[in-house]
């Protein structure tokens, strides 16, 4: 009996799953009338603005990345080895994206950075990539944050520090040599989780009017049949990537640490 | 150590370690502190930059009650199914005796599904139960169904019902799976051995025991789908009436013909979703008493 009910709540899920990721795929390739073609997805690939906007986002997701670790691991790290009085709050801060929309973040940034303001950010085209590229900082912070914390409870930080201290590295080499290949994994897992969420983001991108790949989606959406559903299943298969990714590099270290 | 002591006083030592935090500190100020204390500053104060309640007064419009009811129906009906149908997959997978093989995979899939938002879900959805979907279309010439004519819309309060549930129940999978594997075999064991049933086990030992995270989890997809604009934009456009979707017409090109209206309507989604976590926290901290 419980075994039947388990199926039959399994098999439901997996068909309400399916059907979906069967649909979209079906609907791109139906672009020509009577046979299943790749017109769609020719189309997508000929269009210089995919590349432009792919590209921008790619970019964008890029320079989270980046700032993501300099601004996480050191703190992280930091937290862990002289300031667990702080780790509370610093969580706390952590969590707060989401609780709060991104809707609502993304305006106070137009609101606070505008033109008139002491940091006119929204003024220029560069300034408001940096905006925007905090503002995905923010969104994968709490991702970002869990898998490094997580990566360094696994180490020794405190011991590992001293060592390294002993043997005369100053702060960066530790954090640089020592503490990052460390939790390489945790960074590279909170990476690509980052890369995931950048790369198809619409709210703070179409909200800062940036020609990133959110808002160019939404356009071919709103304007076009066959093309979108063939969007939809490459998001699709860059998300899953992206969790290949994370899952490959997990099981690799797992590799590594089982042969030492 | 007196020696210690006198060589640096306490009072000196401690600001010298929290500088270590401050590059953190002024990014989580500048760029997630600040915007948001302006969103709610900014909702008591008048275009002149008066305090005033009259913003907040001036939502008890039609329309803005309407969307923050709509909004907030559809969080609390996306998050409970949400939960429901990830706790019945997730403890399939768990208890139900389903091959181990499957577990794997349902969290791949489940870490997926769950980023797997915005405007491609829109889409995936709209080639399945659209007008021309598979779906609806298969229904249609193999059975004679009208998805339409029996009142379904994918571009409805409904449609969006079933379109977030793709990204609710993989979330509420991902978190609950370690929960579940939380629950020893002995206090099943030990429930059984005084005579419990099935249900009686569930009701009063699992439970309460999975109760906060539960919990935790219902606020989190609450949020979650009481902040989404992206596929609710890409799937009906700027016309559905729900909170997000007004407050991003209203940035764009200020619909409402009040600036500061915009501020008000923000920070009731601050509200709302600021409620929902500590209505958790309380509950959270009340079924722990319990467990202790």
């Amino acid at each position: 009996m419980t075994r039947f009910l388990a199926w039959t709540a399994f098999l439901l899920g997996v068909l309400y799953f399916l059907l979906p990721l069967v649909g979209m795929t079906e609907f791109s390739l139906k672009m020509r009338r009577g046979e299943y073609s790749f017109d769609a997805y020719r189309r997508v690939f000929e269009d210089q603005r995919f590349w432009d906007t792919f590209g921008y986002s790619l970019t964008l997701a890029g320079a989270t990345i980046i700032f993501g670790i300099l601004l996480v691991v050191p703190t992280a790290y930091w937290v862990r080895l002289k300031l667990p009085q702080a780790r509370p709050i610093i969580e706390f801060i952590t969590l707060l994206p989401l609780v709060i929309p991104a809707i609502v973040i993304v305006f106070g940034y137009i609101r606070l950075y505008n033109t008139s303001s002491i940091l006119p950010l929204t003024g220029s085209s560069l300034g408001t990539d940096v905006l925007l590229t905090m503002g995905y900082a923010t969104l994968a912070l709490p991702y970002m944050y869990r898998a490094v914390d997580t990566g360094l409870r696994t180490i020794d930080v405190a011991t590992l520090t001293e060592a390294a201290q002993s043997l005369g590295a100053g702060w960066i080499t530790i954090l640089a040599r020592i503490i990052l290949p460390n939790v390489l994994v945790a960074v590279l897992s909170g990476a690509f989780l980052t890369l995931a969420i950048v790369i198809g983001e619409f709210t703070m991108a179409a909200l800062l009017n940036r020609p990133a790949f959110g808002p160019f989606m939404q356009l071919l959406g709103a304007n076009r049949a066959y093309e979108p559903p063939a969007l939809a299943v490459i998001a699709f298969a860059i998300t899953w990537g992206c969790m290949g990714l994370i899952q490959l590099v997990t099981r690799f270290s797992k590799h590594e640490r089982a042969k030492v | 150590m007196p020696d210690a002591n006198m060589r640096r006083p306490p009072k000196l030592r401690l600001p010298v370690e929290w500088l270590g935090i401050l590059p953190f500190a002024a990014f989580a100020l500048l760029f997630l502190i600040l915007p948001t204390m302006k969103i709610v500053v900014g909702a008591f104060q008048s275009p002149e930059g008066d305090f005033t309640l009259q913003n907040l007064i001036d939502l008890n419009t039609d329309s803005i009650r309407s969307a923050y009811w709509t909004s907030v129906k559809l969080s609390l009906i996306t998050a409970l199914l949400g939960c429901a149908a990830g706790f019945a997959m997730a403890s399939a997978v768990v208890f139900g005796g389903l091959p181990k093989r499957l577990r794997s995979p349902l969290l791949t899939f489940s870490g997926v599904a769950s980023n797997f938002a915005g405007v491609p879900l829109a889409f995936a959805f709209i080639a399945t139960l659209g007008p021309a979907g598979l779906v609806t279309l298969w229904l249609k010439t193999e059975f004679g169904i009208n998805l339409r004519a029996m009142g379904f819309n994918l571009l409805s309060f409904w449609g969006l019902v079933v379109t977030y549930l793709f990204f609710q129940i993989p979330l509420m999978i991902l978190i609950i799976i370690p929960a579940l594997d939380g629950l020893k075999r002995e206090w099943r064991e030990a429930a059984e051995v005084l005579g419990a049933t099935g249900a009686q086990y569930w009701r009063m030992v699992a439970f309460p025991i999975l109760f906060p995270s539960l919990l935790g989890t219902f606020a989190l997809l609450f949020a979650n789908s009481f902040g989404a604009v992206a596929t609710a934009f890409a799937l009906t456009g700027p016309q559905l009436n729900i909170v997000p979707i007004k407050l991003f017409a209203q940035i764009r090109g200020d619909v409402l013909g009040n600036p500061n209206l915009g501020y008000a309507l923000a920070f009731g989604m601050i509200v709302v979703t600021g409620l929902a976590n500590v209505t958790y926290i309380v509950l959270r901290t009340r079924s722990e008493r319990w467990l202790k």
